[in-house]
């Protein structure tokens, strides 16, 4: 057995999967202060003890940049001199989010061109002035850029190694050859966050684990990551920045799992919103450009989601029309079906017989067609906007606010399936493992295109993917323009299922 | 005459970018470039080409190689002045003012940085109206000015001036030589006297895009149409709009082609390298270069480039007339379809 645990801003869920795989128990509880006491009542709610592994997907860390609070100051030192010296780290940063996160910046020696070969020499003595200024700063937290790190690593490695061996245990170092791909701010800013995030990472982990023992539970814990795969607890606390977006992957994951279907679009219906993902192969499809978070541009990856204000909680106006105002959290008191005075999109979804929630009694006056009409035609509006091609697309809903829905103009097959409230969980528990190549290749495309995926799979069985289960997940390539030569970007997903015996070996 | 600020930025690159076509890389370095520049050095004048004296030595300042590279290689910051420096040196007189040589994408940002860099005023105008692929697609072209001697500079100090018997000799010579020094270099060539100005740059298309720029941002505000406020800023026409539904890309002889199919009320196939060059409707040609081909975000009016089409896009495709003297034989010769290797002949836009 193990347990999914799914811990949003408003609810924490828990699902218990048994061993075949069927959905054994679930738990929704709210979401406390200190964040892990939502955690202990989900657990405690499900019963079990006997499990083999638990999951947890969490917006805890990316709440805390959102909110500029439980942040490190960080050292940013960026290996390219003379190159990128007209952008200092951080240049394009908001100024508030600046303020707490900026320790120093610092330029130095090191990175690669294009095609591998050296910009300048890195230089030891300069690194070593570099944490020797860090040390007397009184910083812990160190990012470590380099131009082209997605194509040579090298510098970020030789530039870690530099400073941690002067900077010693206490040190905490983010490379950004681990964190981002191509596009050096977008980069940067995501491992400068990742490095602002380190301290409230190893609390987070350390509570977690806390809440399981407590729980008596003895089973390793795994953190859900953007594309839908796991990672264990010791690169959790190094990489709490690949956690940002694994509520809607988590969602989308789950409804693939309770659905059986692998490629769909996926509606998560909440209190305030409408997600719309498109799983491809099983896993969300992702944003192509760089993605704003906080007002910083970064560009890891996360799922191509289409929001829409519409949500079980959305207010319902006189001219019929639903949202993007909300009643959120307070749904239970505001809606008129619990006796408040505020008209709901739940309260529509009550008078047509959809849900049974609350008093049915108190809507028996409503004619709730129209608006469930256009509920329906702007929720198939943002399916048709995310789909990839013409073919026929099942559409899974989830989510508490998916009662809205019976069916979508334009689309035949509409599912809705068990424990749609709490797929999320669902997804977390099922997660696998990955890895991933992304980087600039030149040379002939049978040959670069065989040594990329080789690579992929031998990352994901490094992660910890069974030897012989991992399967490409996708592929993509661009040719670079305005470059001569047959210079391509290649990115590859490899995937494959979690080896418990490998982790705990 | 008027100064361009910090706050003219961001409307100026988002109109640079629909200039571009598809191509002219990302202005979003260039804007962050600029940014820092007039943060440092302040506000640059910007003269209309009428205000230009006969006897000014105006300089076109670029950046020369792969969009992608810039994004990731940041420059040093020094590349631009010491690509001034460098030709001031062979031509053994100083610049008096600089001017984009290429409105379309990032380079109508960097010659602004470089502006004040310099101190030196900057013109408004450009040598293409547009974005292109290469040095010798420039006004300048059609009037006998050599675009060498051609300065360049890369991040690391090195420089390199280019004296070529031919325009495309030039491109050819500067393009190793970019390849060489890291795939991002600045450049200056290209040097114009004031009284070559009215025949050498396409009039006021820094105040077009800072225009464009700020009609998409007040009509997205306003909940408009951002695509109508750009169309209407350009004079352009609509061609068609509806969704990507097929996006392919191959490498041959060293260019990357592709080609993008549109399903709305009819089907309509966009052509691509660098930028969007040719379009057709229902079969039938309806847009070649030089004029422009610019692929916009239906919702947003933001510029959609050549190596973000991708599936399931909502764009619409205007078009909008190139500046006459691209349309000449001469013109067309340089930049027209039969350059970019399509066998088909230039046809003017149809009517509005």
């Amino acid at each position: 057995m193990r347990i999914g645990i799914d811990v949003g801003g408003t609810n924490t869920d828990a699902a218990l999967i048994g061993d075949g795989g069927e959905v054994l128990a679930t738990v929704k509880s709210p979401t406390t202060e200190d964040v892990t006491g939502g955690v202990a009542a989900a657990l405690a709610g499900l019963g079990a003890t006997q499990v083999s592994a638990v999951m947890i997907g969490t917006t805890h860390f990316v709440n805390a940049l959102v909110e500029a609070a439980r942040l490190e100051p960080v050292a940013a030192v960026r290996l390219g001199l003379p190159a990128t010296a007209a952008l200092p780290p951080m240049v394009d940063w908001p100024e508030r989010l600046r303020k707490v996160v900026e320790g120093a910046s610092y330029l130095c020696h090191g990175g690669h061109e294009y095609d591998g070969t050296p910009i300048s020499e890195l230089d030891p003595e300069e690194l070593r002035r570099v944490a020797a200024d860090i040390r007397a700063r009184g910083l812990r937290s160190v990012a470590i850029s380099s131009v082209f790190s997605p194509v040579s690593d090298s510098s970020e490695r030789r530039a870690a190694e530099i400073l941690a061996a002067e900077l010693g245990q206490e040190a905490h170092l983010s490379l950004s050859c681990e964190i981002g791909r191509v596009g050096l701010l977008a980069r940067e800013n995501a491992t400068i966050v990742n490095a602002a995030l380190r301290p409230l990472a190893e609390r987070a982990v350390a509570a977690f684990s806390q809440a399981l023992k407590v729980a008596g539970i003895d089973a390793p814990l795994f953190l859900s990551q953007n594309d839908g795969t796991l990672m264990d607890l010791s690169r959790a606390t190094r990489y709490p920045v690949a956690t940002f977006a694994s509520g809607p992957t988590n969602s989308m994951r789950g409804a693939a799992y309770l659905s059986g279907l692998t490629d769909c679009a996926v509606v998560d219906i909440g209190g305030t919103t409408s997600d719309v993902g498109i799983l491809v192969g099983g896993f969300p499809r992702e944003a192509s450009g760089e993605a704003m978070v906080a007002e910083v541009r970064t560009n890891f990856r996360i799922p191509d989601v289409l929001s829409i204000g519409i949500g079980g909680g959305s207010l319902v106006a006189e001219d019929g029309s639903v949202g993007p105002r909300s009643v959120g959290y307070r749904l239970p008191e505001e809606a008129l079906v619990f006796g408040g005075g505020t008209l709901t999109a739940t309260d529509l979804a009550v008078a047509a017989g959809h849900a049974d929630i609350g008093d049915p009694s108190l809507v028996a006056g409503l004619d709730p067609a129209r608006p469930l009409k256009l509920i329906a035609d702007r929720v198939a509006d943002a399916v048709d906007r995310m789909r990839t091609s013409s073919d026929p697309l099942p559409v899974v809903l989830v989510g508490g606010g998916s009662i809205l829905i019976r069916e979508l103009p334009g689309f035949e097959d509409v599912r809705r399936p068990d424990h749609y409230a709490v797929a999320n969980a669902v997804g977390a528990a099922i997660a696998q493992v990955g890895g991933e190549v992304d980087r600039v290749f030149s040379g002939p495309r049978d040959t670069v295109l065989a040594e990329a995926k080789a690579e992929a799979v031998a990352r994901a069985e490094r992660a910890g993917a069974r030897e012989g289960s991992v399967r490409i997940a996708d592929v993509e390539e661009v040719p670079l323009a305005y470059l001569p030569g047959d210079a391509t970007r290649i990115r590859v997903k490899a995937v494959g299922d979690l080896d418990l015996e490998k982790i705990n070996a | 005459m008027r100064k361009i600020g910090i706050d003219q930025l961001d409307d100026m690159a988002r109109g640079a970018g629909i200039l571009g076509t598809g191509g002219g890389g990302d202005p979003y370095v260039g804007k962050l470039l600029a940014r820092e520049a007039i943060r440092r050095h302040g506000p640059v004048t910007l003269y209309d080409i009428a205000e230009v004296p006969a006897d000014a030595t105006v300089v076109p300042i670029s950046g020369m190689g792969a969009p992608t590279v810039l994004l990731e290689k940041l420059p040093a910051g020094t590349e631009e002045l010491a690509a001034l420096r460098a030709l001031e040196a062979v031509l053994g007189r100083k610049a008096t003012h600089i001017v984009p040589i290429e409105v379309g994408g990032v380079n109508s940002m960097i010659p602004i940085a470089a502006a004040a860099q310099a101190g030196l005023p900057l013109v408004d105008g450009d040598a293409m109206g547009r974005a292109f692929p290469e040095a010798q697609m420039v006004l300048p072209t059609l009037i006998g000015v050599s675009n060498t001697p051609m300065a360049l500079a890369d991040d690391k100090g090195n420089t390199l001036v280019v004296d070529a018997i031919s325009n495309h000799w030039a491109e050819r010579l500067g393009r190793a030589a970019c390849v060489q020094m890291g795939c991002q270099v600045s450049c200056a060539d290209t040097v114009l006297r004031g009284d070559q100005l009215a025949d050498g740059l396409v009039p006021a298309t820094l105040t077009l895009a800072e225009d464009l720029g700020r009609a998409v941002r007040l009509a997205r505000a306003a909940h408009a149409d951002p695509v109508a406020a750009a169309t209407s800023v350009l004079g352009g026409v609509k061609l068609f709009a509806g969704k990507v539904v097929d996006v392919e890309r191959r490498t041959t002889g060293g260019f990357a082609r592709g080609k993008a199919l549109l399903a709305g009320a009819g089907s309509f196939e966009l052509s691509f390298q660098n930028e969007h060059l040719l379009a057709r409707r229902d079969g039938g040609i309806v847009a070649t270069t030089p004029d422009l081909i610019c692929v916009l975000d239906t919702d947003t009016g933001e510029p959609v480039t050549t190596e973000a089409m991708r599936y399931g896009l909502r764009v619409t495709v205007i078009g909008v007339p190139c500046d006459p003297r691209w349309t000449s034989p001469a013109g067309l010769e340089l930049a027209g379809p039969r350059y970019f290797g399509y066998d088909c002949d230039y046809r003017p836009l149809p009517l509005a």
